[in-house]
């Protein structure tokens, strides 16, 4: 499980470096159009944020599970 | 952890629906512009709230024929997580619908026909709360879900399309296809379904292991 959670948070961490990259290429165009890579940003942090708080949910009733 | 790919593969699904549904084309459309996204979201909602009915269907059946009280708690959790995604169905639809089809809620077929169906699996929920004895309880709200699938199925999927209705689909609107959907879309859109799919699954798994562990302790309490 640990493995599990350090893989996914190094493909989450390239994901967010990779985004990074192309918002310094593309910071006058996101200013002048709607800024649509902001709300990507936002909501890919949001839907990470939920992924991982159900992965350790998981975790936690796996190790009440367990203990019994 | 190999158990575990389903999970991940659900998550990959989700995020990519995400990054896929906000920056991959989409056909420009009047009224509708850019919040023809907003289907990679509403959609697959209704899908998770329908794999948990599902379940829950199939886990009464089982319950029926086994009488071990674990598929009836897997049935009413997996009730649980679909009236959790009805909720958050019926509220990005909502908010979707003021916008484009200037209303809350226009009086659609689709929309009164699927708030019956979440009405009929509260029903089922306040019907396990009428019962006190275990096994009477397991058994009539089991006998009730099997009646109750058919008909959310026909209520949400079959009569909104006999008659005309707002949404695509229905009523002799084009829906998956021609003009609405495009071949763009549906990359985003089915792989976004599963993925909530799959999403709906973990949640019920989750609420049924809790719901064990709970059961457990209640046993050895009393």
């Amino acid at each position: 499980m640990k493995k599990l959670i350090s893989l996914l948070g190094i493909i989450l961490m390239s994901l967010v470096t990779f985004a990074q990259e192309g918002q310094i290429e593309m910071a006058d165009e996101l200013r002048s159009s709607g800024k649509i890579y902001v709300v990507v940003a936002v909501l890919v942090m949001l839907f990470v944020a939920f992924i991982i708080y159900l992965f350790t949910i998981d975790k936690r009733v796996k190790k009440i599970e367990n203990s019994k | 952890m190999h158990k575990n790919w389903w999970k991940i593969l659900a998550s990959v699904l989700v995020l990519y629906s995400v990054i896929g549904g906000l920056l991959i084309n989409v056909p420009a459309l009047p009224i509708l512009h850019e919040s023809i996204r907003t289907v990679y979201f509403h959609v697959p909602m209704w899908i998770g709230m329908f794999i948990a009915y599902l379940v829950s269907v199939i886990y009464s059946i089982k319950y029926l024929k086994s009488n071990h009280p674990n598929h009836d708690l897997m049935a009413v959790e997996a009730v649980n997580t679909g009236l959790m995604f009805a909720a958050v169905g019926f509220a990005s639809g909502m908010t979707w619908a003021n916008f484009t089809w200037g209303d809350y809620w226009p009086n659609d077929p689709k929309l009164n026909s699927s708030a019956i169906a979440t009405l009929l699996y509260l029903a089922y929920i306040v019907l396990r709360g009428s019962l006190e004895e275990e096994q009477k309880r397991a058994r009539i709200s089991s006998v009730y879900n099997i009646f109750a699938f058919p008909v959310m199925v026909v209520l949400i999927f079959i009569l909104p399309r006999l008659t005309d209705s707002l949404h695509p689909g229905n009523g002799g609107n084009p829906a998956f296809g021609q003009y609405d959907l495009d071949s763009n879309m549906k990359l985003v859109l089915y792989p976004a379904m599963i993925g909530w799919g799959l999403m709906s699954a973990w949640i019920m798994t989750l609420r049924y292991r809790i719901r064990l562990i709970e059961n457990k302790q209640n046993q050895i309490n009393s």
